[in-house]
């Protein structure tokens, strides 16, 4: 079992996220010393000009991409919930590809065998990097907390004037 | 080479060629990338004497050597060269966003187009394969609609598209090229240049690796502009934007209004950043790469443009605003939409439609000559209906699409005097009669009225200098930041980010050389600088372009300002600009007709153009 502040991934603000791949130019670099979308474990969409977000891997419990792997390639970390890949036992076959509901794991484009966000070691490059702040390292529970909060503090927004 | 892809790749349209040459590095480092290598290719792929529209004038697409990295602005440019439609000169526009990255990932410092296809086409380039498309059934369609139609029939959302809308088919002279919905290479007609070959669009994807030659210093360095970007040198882009500069233009006078009949405007209030912010702006968004963001984002909230989104900066809401007289944010807005639906120049077009207002006031142009449109100063409407004309060449519109020069000397009647532009191209938004070092930027500028070229303007609206008077000195003042604006141009970087160079030609050689690995100092930077804005200068004068050419708008010249305020009763006379303009070529090196001497081109190691200037030394 996981506990309550394990579990951290990195996760985009669509109020923040101006689409401008800050974090796509860090993560190639980091991971492969070069500048490359193609290469980066974090990928941007930009729907239309206001709707932009970055996406990256979500740590799913009981990830379904490990599930789809027929060739035990992968497996998900108890430690903190990243995707491991044996790049031996990978072939590069996609069915990971297809059981991922937010593209966030992908074919390299010269090694040929998947690869996802690993997290930096707990230090993930691309919240460093970001310079409007959207990018967030936290557990889902963090997220959850914060949203409450931004709620009960819209509701109580005359109270919270008079007290302040 | 590092920072260059060290490819050349030439497309003829009219054979369906495709060939690749390498990129010397001598000419890498002359001339850099963007503008500078794009003049000089021109130059050289070019015969003195071209029709802007014949399939002999190339048009030529350009990365830099920061195109691909992750340096803040600097990893996302392109620029277009060609000669202009509108000034038979040098024609340049640039443009931000995504295409520029993906272009040099697919390998390319350059792209040279030549000939004319026969039929509509797009050039689509996947890394080595560059095949021409058959793009009859995106003919007519805007740059938007081509760029989603061509994601989708290629199959890949993460192609990057640069696209001529239908005014570039129809050789509209102040037509553009528009990459990411809302991004322009705007000025100077090359979306006409590009509709004169047939070419719809160009789609790009590229899947390279791009390294520099010293990658953590880079980034450390890359780490230090990222601070640079939170701090007051980018401050109004990130938060009014440049629509911040009605308001200070306005109270300075020297906002052009009502086509240079005024040069404030009383409403000012209504078109503001402070109110656009206010009502309008959805989101500011970035560009690929960049560390601050600038796109202001605005979306109409009600009224008949209800709906309406784009993009808005300061000078297309002036040129649609105040210099027609028009305080409407929702038509504005609207007008901008509509000059990217049809890929015109926004800021040529406000130009156009004030000029025509101008006309139509002094009886020179009728209703019946509008085709009913009562283009009335401040007529939100008529500024709507005659966009539409200019896109389509309909009507007056026909006439209107050949820019203010061209169309004032058909219309004639005196419309010659009301046509406001330099070397045939529209002005922009700053009164030049109360701002004269500006004056003499615009004059001199190689691709006609522009502040871009310069950024001249900011010596007289900040009061570094008395911006009423002319003296000794404008002229080095003038040549100093063009040569930091052609590097800036080459490189390519955003002219937003300038501010964040502290250290100027220090700075931006440090950049160049932990990109390339090659040795150059400042001063190198600033030599290649000048080379560029030299090497501008003699393709205009092998264009037979000169110190006649160097000249202001007729009302500059003619019409005091009469608004009560600052700037009350300020022109530039005809001595005022001969004393600006010798000041100038001076200290420029050139001769009295501006022309470059052997003695300055063999400073600039660029003897091999001494043909261009040898007969014309007197």
């Amino acid at each position: 079992m996981t506990k309550i502040h394990e579990r951290k991934f990195v996760s985009a603000d669509p109020d923040k996220c101006v689409g401008c791949c800050v974090c796509e130019y860090a993560c190639s670099f980091e991971k492969e010393k070069a500048f490359n979308p193609l290469k980066s474990r974090i990928r941007v969409v930009r729907l239309n000009q206001i709707i932009n977000l970055s996406v990256t891997c979500r740590l799913c419990e009981d990830a379904p991409c490990v599930a789809a792997c027929p060739r035990d390639a992968l497996t998900q970390s108890e430690e903190n919930g990243t995707i491991l890949i044996d790049e031996d036992k990978c072939n590069g076959c996609g069915w990971c590809i297809e059981a991922c509901d937010y593209g966030a794991i992908m074919l390299h484009p010269e090694k040929k065998v998947v690869f996802v966000c690993d997290l930096c070691d707990g230090e993930p490059k691309c919240v460093e990097w970001c310079p409007e702040e959207a990018l967030d390292f936290v557990t889902k529970d963090v997220l959850a907390q914060k949203a409450r909060i931004t709620a009960v503090k819209k509701l109580f927004q005359e109270a919270l004037k008079t007290v302040s | 080479m590092f920072g260059y892809a060290g490819r050349i790749l030439n497309v003829n349209l009219s054979t369906g060629k495709v060939r690749t040459e390498p990129l010397k590095e001598e000419i890498a480092k002359k001339y850099i990338g963007g503008i500078g290598l794009g003049i000089r290719l021109l130059l050289d792929n070019s015969k003195a004497g071209v029709d802007p529209f014949s399939p002999e004038n190339p048009l030529i697409l350009t990365t830099g050597p920061t195109s691909g990295t992750m340096w803040p602005t600097g990893g996302n440019g392109h620029a277009f060269v060609s000669k202009s439609p509108e000034s038979f000169g040098v024609g340049e526009a640039k443009s931000h966003g995504s295409f520029g990255t993906e272009l040099k990932r697919a390998g390319y410092d350059a792209v040279i187009f030549e000939g004319a296809s026969k039929k509509p086409v797009y050039v689509w380039i996947d890394d080595e394969y560059v095949q021409l498309m058959d793009a009859s059934h995106l003919w007519g369609k805007s740059p938007m609609e081509t760029d989603d139609a061509i994601k989708e029939e290629l199959g890949d959302q993460y192609i990057q598209v640069a696209a001529i809308g239908l005014s570039g088919e129809k050789l509209v002279r102040i037509a553009c090229i528009i990459n990411n919905r809302t991004r322009a290479a705007g000025r100077t007609g090359m979306g006409a240049v590009m509709g004169s070959k047939n070419m719809k669009a160009i789609a790009v994807r590229g899947t390279r690796d791009i390294t520099v030659a010293k990658p953590d210093e880079f980034m450390e360095f890359l780490k230090e502009f990222h601070e640079r970007m939170k701090g007051p040198a980018t401050m109004k882009y990130r938060t009014l934007g440049t629509p911040l500069n009605v308001l200070v233009h306005n109270k300075l006078a020297c906002m052009p209004t009502r086509n240079f009949n005024n040069a404030s405007f009383e409403r000012a209030e209504r078109v503001s950043g402070e109110y656009l912010n206010e009502r309008f702006v959805a989101k500011i968004i970035g560009c690929n790469s960049c560390a601050m963001r600038c796109e202001h984002v605005s979306v109409v909230p009600e009224g008949p443009y209800k709906g309406v989104m784009t993009r808005v900066e300061y000078e297309p809401l002036w040129a649609m605003g105040p210099y027609c007289g028009i305080d409407r944010l929702d038509a504005i807005i609207k007008g901008i939409d509509l000059s990217n639906y049809y890929g015109i120049d926004a800021i040529s077009v406000g130009v156009i439609v004030a000029f025509a207002m101008d006309c139509y006031e002094n009886g020179i142009l009728t209703e019946k000559d509008l085709d009913g449109i009562d283009a009335q100063f401040g007529n939100q409407e008529a500024l709507i209906e005659l966009i539409h004309k200019i896109g389509k060449r309909e009507g007056i519109g026909d006439i209107l699409a050949e820019g203010v020069k061209i169309a004032g000397e058909k219309i004639d009647k005196g419309a010659e005097k009301l046509a406001q532009h330099i070397k045939g191209v529209e002005v922009t938004g700053y009164d030049l009669r109360s701002l004269k070092t500006a004056a003499l930027g615009f004059a001199v500028s190689f691709r006609g009225a522009d502040h871009n070229r310069h950024g001249a303007y900011s010596f007289d609206v900040g009061g570094k200098v008395n911006r009423f008077i002319v003296e000794k000195g404008r002229g080095k003042m003038v040549k100093d930041v063009e040569d930091v604006y052609t590097i800036i141009d080459s490189l390519i970087v955003c002219k937003f980010s300038r501010g964040t160079y502290y250290k100027e030609f220090e700075d931006i050689a440090r950049l160049y050389r932990l990109v390339t690995g090659f040795d150059v100092t400042a001063e190198d930077m600033r030599l290649s600088g000048e080379r560029i804005n030299n090497v501008a200068r003699l393709f205009n004068v092998r264009e037979g372009l000169g110190r006649k050419d160097d000249t202001l708008p007729y009302k500059v010249m003619n019409l005091p300002v009469p608004d009560a305020g600052p700037s009350k009763g300020s022109y530039v006379s005809r001595k005022e600009l001969d004393f600006l303009l010798d000041d100038y070529y001076e200290t420029r090196g050139w001769t009295r007709d501006g022309v470059p001497t052997i003695a300055k081109l063999k400073e600039l190691d660029m003897n091999d153009l001494n043909y261009i200037v040898k007969d014309k030394q007197g």
